[in-house]
């Protein structure tokens, strides 16, 4: 039996009476998973971790995190949940260290304990030997690691992660999903993380809500997101120029197939296990395929699916980005 | 196995935490301090400098021979004593006349001066009566930039990721609050001492336990600003609005009290604004407890409102902020 850590039911968020950032959206998020929201700058992922985390109340619907309300019990719900914010809120003029510690005060950690604490984070995050540095020396990559240390001082049951690699090169942004996943085993949390990124939902998470204009448009694995688009596609050539579409059709877990100039397009589940079969039953009736490739549908097609965009045309445009952040920030600002 | 329900997050350590990084921040940054201090500077040093007002009743300014118009001066031998329409003089002898005349109007004036200054400035000089004033001014200004640095907290996310921590909300708004309130009693000091070195006269009366009035007075009027500062930004998320707030309101709140000129030669209209201005009652605290006599019974009545305001602005304020702050 899963056990319900975070849950949502109509969770709405809308700004200003009119500006609908989350639009009746509901998920559970299981006991010991990575639950990644995935979707466009603007979707509504950041509102939804905000009302999570109890900074912004939900217009309408409920929330809960390990049973308590989000709204009637946001101090419990505070007390056991770490959030990394998407930006870096460290304080410059302070050291790594002390950092942590002013964390610590937040939590109302006893001393002896945080002390003890925040140099074991540290020293899991890499940053042991900068933790008397001014963050301001602090490399993006450090920082974010400071920021994961900052949100796991007061042991928290679910972790928030938002945007954790936003705006690292691909190098720092793979460290630290090496991060994440480390913590993750050493603390045996639940981690609530929304991404844009598509190979970063891929790489971490168990499960993902794909999250379009304020909607949940798909959730799963990504896996069965994946394998939901009709799995993956096989292109192959033969020598022989005749029709085996048929032969191909016979075979176990082919879907579909499609011939054309001379190349068959054919919709397989498990590619990896069905090509060998199809390649075998082809040279049984004496074929010879003479191209062959395989191609797994990706996230972004899953999303393309979804959203009838792509979410790299998406994610590429930074004008956009930093224009709807300010829209949000308007209407947050009243 | 669940130990994180035993961690207390009390009010106290939330607020120390947080008030150690505002202050840790101010100290780090010695240029801001500078030039908050730089601004009331330039004030005391040109316009306090500059408007000579008891320079105004000097010889230099009032031309004699016009106020004494020459058919009035009859040169006539002997001693004689004539009355012209509206003047009485004492005229001596034909030619020196005049200058007799000169060096007693002169004297007339400058303790006429004096007099004037004394009435309605209680010091004889301008620059002592407004460089306290500028007391009041730096609380203005630092009290205000409360406001800013909590719509910077929320802009940087620190204040969102404060606000997700069991941290007492109160800490938060205190923590500001405070900050401002001890930058402000730290930089009141640098202007008095700035003050004094520029030529700042002390009554008589001054002794060291007045600096404590002095203290007391610019806490309580910082508690209620920057209250009401930071209940006003709080839910802002952009820099322009705390900022055009304070261009918009600093001159008119300054000008509207006693810092430059004494309420009872303003227009009635602006009286009944500067008596309620609480930087009025600040200004008139400080004046008591520095350059003018001490006189217990006023600097009584000026605390009387400033804690008044201190109490009634610091509780709307903190209401405001906490049920924002409360989601």
């Amino acid at each position: 039996m899963k056990e319900v850590v975070v849950r949502a039911e109509n969770l709405t968020k809308i700004f200003n009476r009119s500006i609908v950032a989350v639009d009746h959206i509901s998920f559970n998020v299981w006991k010991g998973e990575i639950f990644g929201f995935l979707g466009p700058n603007g979707a509504g992922k950041t509102t939804t971790i905000n009302m999570l985390i109890t900074v912004l109340r939900p217009t309408e619907g409920i929330a809960s995190v390990m049973g308590y309300d989000v709204v009637k019990q946001a101090n419990e719900v505070r007390k056991i949940i770490g959030v990394v914010p998407q930006e870096y809120t460290a304080d410059e003029d302070l050291t790594g260290y002390e950092n942590v510690m002013l964390c610590a005060d937040l939590y109302g950690i006893p001393r002896d304990v945080a002390k003890r604490r925040a140099l074991e984070l540290l020293d899991l995050v890499d940053l042991l030997d900068f933790k008397d540095k001014r963050v301001e020396t602090y490399s993006g990559g450090m920082r974010r690691r400071l920021e994961l240390a900052c949100g796991l001082i007061n042991r928290p049951r679910v972790l928030f992660l938002d945007e954790p690699t936003l705006g690292l090169d691909v190098h720092t942004r793979a460290a630290i999903w090496d991060y994440i996943k480390r913590l993750k085993e050493e603390y045996d949390m639940t981690i609530f993380m929304t991404t844009h990124y598509l190979e970063e939902a891929d790489a971490l998470c168990d499960r993902i809500a794909i999250i379009d204009r304020g909607k949940i448009v798909a959730m799963g694995s990504p896996g069965e997101l994946k394998n939901s688009l009709g799995g993956d596609v096989i292109t192959l050539a033969l020598k022989e120029n005749a029709d085996a579409t048929e032969v191909i059709k016979s075979v176990e877990n082919v879907k579909n197939v499609k011939y054309e100039n001379g190349v068959y397009r054919i919709k397989v589940n498990d590619g990896e296990v069905t090509a060998p079969l199809i390649i075998d039953a082809l040279r049984k009736r004496g074929y010879t395929v003479i191209r062959f490739s395989l191609t797994k549908p990706t996230l972004n097609e899953v999303f393309l699916e979804y959203t009838g965009r792509s979410l790299r045309d998406v994610e590429e445009s930074k004008e956009s980005f930093i224009a709807h952040r300010i829209t949000l920030m308007k209407a947050r600002g009243r | 196995m669940d130990m994180i329900n035993e961690y207390r997050p009390s009010l106290m350590r939330g607020l120390k935490a947080l008030l150690h990084r505002e202050l840790k921040k101010w100290l780090k940054d010695p240029v801001m301090v500078v030039m908050f201090v730089l601004q009331p500077l330039i004030w005391m040093g040109l316009l306090g400098k500059s408007l000579n007002i008891g320079g105004l009743f000097s010889s230099n300014i009032i031309d004699l021979s016009q106020v004494m118009s020459l058919p009035q001066v009859v040169p006539i031998p002997g001693d004689v004593i004539i009355n012209p329409p509206g003047l009485q003089v004492v005229l001596l002898n034909g030619t020196k006349l005049s200058q007799v005349m000169l060096a007693n109007l002169n004297s007339t004036i400058s303790s006429l001066s004096s007099m004037v200054m004394q009435s309605a400035f209680g010091v004889t000089d301008y620059f002592s009566f407004m460089s306290v004033g500028m007391i009041s001014m730096i609380v203005v200004t630092t009290t205000m930039f409360s406001g800013v640095s909590i719509v910077w907290d929320r802009r940087l996310g620190f204040l969102g990721k404060v606000l997700s921590t069991p941290v007492s909300r109160a800490a938060i708004i205190f923590s500001k609050v405070l900050n401002a309130t001890l930058r402000a009693m730290f930089q009141a000091t640098v202007i008095l001492v700035l003050a004094y070195l520029l030529g700042l006269q002390l009554s008589p009366s001054f002794t060291p336990i007045n600096l404590l009035g002095i203290y007391a007075a610019v806490f309580l009027l910082s508690v209620g600003l920057s209250s009401i500062f930071v209940a006003f930004s709080i839910r802002s998320t952009r820099m322009e609005r705390p900022m055009q707030f304070i261009t918009l309101v600093t001159m008119p709140l300054m000008f509207s009290s006693n810092i430059f000129f004494p309420i009872q030669l303003m227009p009635e209209w602006l009286q009944v604004v500067a008596s309620v201005n609480p930087l009025t009652y600040l200004t008139d605290a400080v004046r008591y407890l520095t350059i003018l006599p001490t006189d217990l019974s006023a600097v009584i009545m000026d605390f009387l409102y400033l804690g008044l305001f201190a109490s009634i602005f610091s509780i709307i304020g903190i209401i405001l902020s906490w049920r924002y702050l409360t989601m």
